[in-house]
């Protein structure tokens, strides 16, 4: 029996222990941005220090188990009637406490690195990417530069992006792991999300949140470029790529897949995000457009359903 | 036809018509072999008009076993779809009404069951009571439970299964992206279900509470008494969430209100958060118990008194209380920000404090013992080990910042199987070997018994292991499939396999019982373990009474005193014993809220109306119903008493 023990560990040990150190490392533990380092740190402070107390309590388990099983002790051995001591129960509480301390103190600091902008990308002014979701593609909205791409994203690096996340439809979530952690994208309220990429690269990226039936394939292609680049794509986008009109967002909404694709213009002038940030007064005249154009958008919704009744 | 049309599968594939000639031919088997043995009056006489919380217990046992096959196979389904990249065993569709249907049946109709079975069969037995507080009220929570657990399990041959996730968040859950009946069938099977839950949770409190035997203080139960008092009193308050969360979700679904919403005023987020407002404090519902029999198991086969019974109490008192004070991180990444994160960050690390408790009170107990490795000893050390894993990988995600890039992966899922796994299954299993004798009065076999349990964690290892490692990797839950490229295929695999590995060994658990009924020794007396509580103390097979005198409790482990140090446990002499009467009442209001269910799932107005009449008639019934219950007489228990002592040896 003992043999299957040692057995069954190892083959966990070896398993877990090939695939950290295998050839390839896994993604979240490869990080291309700040974000996903803050993260990808935490996650191995805490697998290490989670080991620790696997093989403590493993350790005490297999000492009392091998000393005290019943075939090494004598016949009339009674075993005694223990109630419990306060010093034991003391440590048995005031290590973990201890422990939990820590890692409250660890897990505090990085929320909030992970819900400001990037370190070291502080001084840099943030690229501004709408990004929302339709059943079952990725829409990336760029205001600032009036483009508007499908499935793809292009991003410069060594500079801060934020990312406003809502969905046309259930509830997504937008995650490229080597950027950083997900967040949900809804279709009543914005959130936002601070990533940034050190280097230029190819990246994966993805909804992570069950959304029906065309999940599985709800990916986008990350790229990571230099400022240049990036500006260069712009350019480019502005002289080829065709206008994003109403009736052709409307069509790529549709639910479905969709290849890539690249617009001028964003529709975030027709079809606004759903902000409701009452509180701010330096976009008021953008504002009235907004709600105007919102109850526009609302009566169509309302077509809509009213469609969905009839079926 | 147009009427009929709504009963047909939206999505058929040849396994489900399969499945439906399987489930037809089944039954048609049982309706035949139940007339031709001529046992339609035994059934009816002697099971579904029961009010014997044993019966009860045992029906509630057959549940579980025949839910964990079906979410089993759904599990297997699902690992063998992912074994491969670019699988084609299951469409998109299908693969997400399994994996949904996997979920619910698992924890609200296999475990649910599972962890009621051992409350009802062992509470009364452990604080020496001859039934629990509302016998009658039972069968009602028993029949309205079955009842739901049959509506919800005809959906997948009827109109078609859920497939929005066993947490069904809307908008996705809603008519618009989810049109199939399948989330009707979640909202008002589970709803009728989750009645009958919360009726036993009440059922269960005022037992514990009113009629423990002389002597039994609070402190002086037994442990698994105290967990089931605890996972009740969670029951209670957590159960009413889900039942106006469902009934919010129903009328959302069939009236077109606007409470999940994304316009007009609704709010999808709240499903979410009133979900796991309900839905944490579950996972500890069904954990509690399981902490419970542990306990029980580990100090009878230790030889020892348990260590820390008291810090053990104040542990599970503690976790109740912060299981309502951590849903949020089910969704730390729903942009609340980093300061609600934190918080909840920190009381979810903190419930990991009174659970290490409970893990060093069983080494401790282990301490200066005499272990015998009994099959559900075993189990025990097998889930010591496994389940700190799962409960630092816990502790893991709690931390907020990297959840963000754990959540919605197959880490999660290795996790929560990784508890959930050890810690409750296998503690059904371990106490389903250790009360086999008491229930049936007969052992099931050690020696596969062994087998199984190294077979369950070997499997358990292979199959849930790599999941934390393709999680890292950022495999997603969920995908019905994957493309090459990602590399998760290998790791897949091994997971298959170990999936594969763990079915053999709960197909073993089934040999195991039919080897046992045909083989062990009838001969085992009423403490074939050596135990140390109450429910030893009565004979096996144990008599609809229970005990013919009730026992005098003066510690906590009541018959350990009486066998080692002189105890007198029953003192006085044999009286007229009042028991309970059979009703058919339970079983007829449970088919009614069945038709009543089907109707309000196919939004059968009339019928819904009728049945709904029929369920009021039958509590208006009941209240004005003068049943005062019936004696049993001296001479009779006298009989029965030398009987089963004739019995024994």
């Amino acid at each position: 029996m003992k043999i299957k023990v040692k057995w069954a560990l190892l083959t966990m040990i070896f398993t877990i222990a090939t695939v950290l150190t295998g050839c390839e490392p896994l993604l979240v533990l490869d990080p291309k941005g700040p974000q996903a380092k803050t993260q990808a740190d935490d996650i191995m402070l805490s697998i290490w220090l989670m080991s620790g107390i696997v093989i403590v309590v493993l350790a005490i388990l297999v000492f009392v188990l091998i000393k005290y099983r019943a075939s090494k002790q004598s016949d009339d051995y009674e075993p005694p009637h223990i109630e419990g001591s306060l010093l034991v129960e003391a440590i048995c509480i005031g290590i973990p406490v201890i422990i939990v301390i820590f890692l409250s103190f660890v897990s505090v600091k990085s929320n909030y690195e992970v819900e400001a902008t990037p370190a070291g990308y502080e001084d840099t002014k943030p690229l501004i990417v709408y990004a929302s979701s339709s059943n079952w593609k990725w829409h990336f909205s760029y205001p600032e530069e009036d483009i508007e791409t499908v499935n793809y994203l292009y991003i410069p690096a060594g500079r801060a992006i934020e990312f406003k996340l809502y969905s046309y439809g259930p509830i997504t979530s937008f995650w490229i792991p080597q950027l950083g952690g997900q967040k949900y994208a809804m279709a009543d309220m914005v959130t936002t999300l601070h990533l940034a990429a050190d280097n230029p690269g190819e990246l994966q990226g993805r909804n992570a949140n069950f959304s029906g039936a065309g999940f599985a394939k709800n990916t986008f292609e990350v790229t990571a470029m230099s400022p240049t680049e990036f500006d260069e794509w712009v350019e480019e986008v502005h002289e080829t790529a065709e206008p994003l009109t109403e009736e052709k967002f409307d069509e790529l909404l549709e639910p479905g897949h969709l290849g890539r694709s690249t617009y001028t213009g964003t529709h975030l002038e027709f079809s606004p995000a759903p902000e409701h940030d009452h509180g701010s007064t330096e976009s008021d005249s953008s504002h009235t457009k907004v709600e105007s154009d919102h109850e526009n958008h609302e009566s169509s919704n309302s077509d809509e359903e009213s469609d969905h009744a009839n079926h | 036809m147009d009427f009929f049309d709504r009963f047909a599968v939206p999505h058929p594939s040849f396994l489900i018509y399969a499945s439906m000639v399987g489930i037809g031919l089944t039954m048609l088997a049982i309706v035949l072999g139940i007339t031709y043995f001529k046992k339609w009056g035994y059934l009816w006489r002697e099971w579904i008009t029961t009010v014997d919380h044993k019966r009860i217990g045992i029906m509630y046992l057959l549940v579980a076993l025949l839910m964990l096959f079906r979410g089993g196979v759904d599990a297997v389904m699902m690992r063998y779809q992912l074994s491969m990249p670019d699988n084609t065993f299951l469409d998109s569709q299908h693969y997400n009404e399994v994996f949904t249907t996997h979920g619910i049946v698992m924890i609200l109709f296999m475990a649910m069951p599972f962890i009621t079975f051992f409350f009802n069969y062992l509470i009364p037995l452990q604080i020496g009571a001859r039934d629990v507080a509302f016998p009658r009220l039972n069968a009602l929570s028993f029949w309205l439970f079955f009842m739901g657990m049959g509506l919800f399990n005809i959906s997948f041959i009827v109109g078609g299964s859920p497939d929005a996730g066993w947490t069904s968040y809307f908008p996705l859950a809603n008519n618009e992206f989810s049109p199939s009946v399948g989330t009707n069938y979640y909202m008002i099977a589970i709803q009728i279900a989750g009645l009958g839950t919360m009726i036993s949770g009440i059922n269960f409190i005022t037992t514990i509470l009113k009629m423990r035997a002389p002597g039994m203080k609070l402190m002086k139960m037994p442990m698994f008494t105290w967990s089931a008092f605890i996972a009740n009193v969670i029951v209670v308050f957590a159960f009413p969430v889900l039942t106006v969360l469902l009934a919010m979700g129903t009328m959302d679904r069939l009236f077109g209100t606007n409470f999940f919403t994304t316009d007009n005023g609704g709010m999808d987020m709240l499903w979410a958060n009133l979900f796991w407002v309900w839905g944490h404090p579950e996972v500890y519902i069904l954990i509690l118990p399981a902490f419970g029999l542990y306990s029980e198991i580990i100090a009878t086969f230790a030889r020892r008194n348990l260590y820390g019974y008291k810090s053990m109490v104040a542990s599970m008192v503690v976790i109740s209380v912060f299981s309502f004070l951590v849903w949020t991180h089910h969704f730390f990444t729903m942009g609340q920000g980093a300061f609600t994160n934190s918080i909840f960050s920190i009381t979810t690390m903190a419930i990991a404090i009174p659970t290490g408790v409970k893990i060093f009170n069983w080494l401790f107990t282990l301490w200066k013992g005499k272990i015998v490795f009994t099959t559900p000893m075993l189990y025990s050390m097998l889930f010591i080990p496994l389940f700190t894993l799962g409960g630092v990988t816990g502790v893991m995600l709690a931390m907020s910042a990297a959840d963000y890039q754990y959540h919605n992966t197959m880490f999660l899922v290795a996790h929560f199987h990784n508890v959930i796994i050890p810690g409750v299954v296998y503690a059904m299993i371990a106490g389903l070997t250790f009360y086999w004798p008491k229930m049936f009065g007969f052992m099931l076999n050690e020696r596969i018994g062994k087998w199984t349990a190294w077979l369950m964690s070997v499997g358990f290892v292979l199959a849930f292991i790599p999941m934390y490692i393709t999680g890292l990797d950022g495999q997603a839950r969920r995908m019905y499939t994957y493309s090459e490229s990602t590399g998760f295929s290998m790791l897949n695999m091994v997971s298959f396999i170990g999936a594969g590995i763990m079915a053999i060994s709960f197909a073993l658990l089934v040999y195991n019982i039919y080897y046992s009924i045909r083989y062990a020794s009838r001969d085992i007396g009423n403490d074939p373990w050596d135990a140390r509580s109450l429910e030893w103390a009565t004979h096996t097979p144990v008599p609809e009474y229970n005990f013919a005198i009730t026992p005098q409790v003066a510690s906590t482990q009541a018959f350990w005193d009486a066998k080692k140090n002189g105890h007198e446990l029953f003192k006085g002499k044999i009286e007229k014993i009042h028991m309970p009467n059979n009703s058919g009442w339970p079983f007829i209001l449970g088919c009614i809220f069945f038709v009543f269910g089907f109707a309000m799932v196919f939004s059968i107005w009339p019928l819904a109306i009728v049945t709904l009449i029929g369920i009021l008639g039958c509590l208006v019934y009941r209240s004005f119903e003068k049943d005062h219950g019936r004696y049993i007489s001296v001479e009779e228990i006298e009989e029965t008493e030398a009987k089963l002592r004739g019995a024994k040896k």
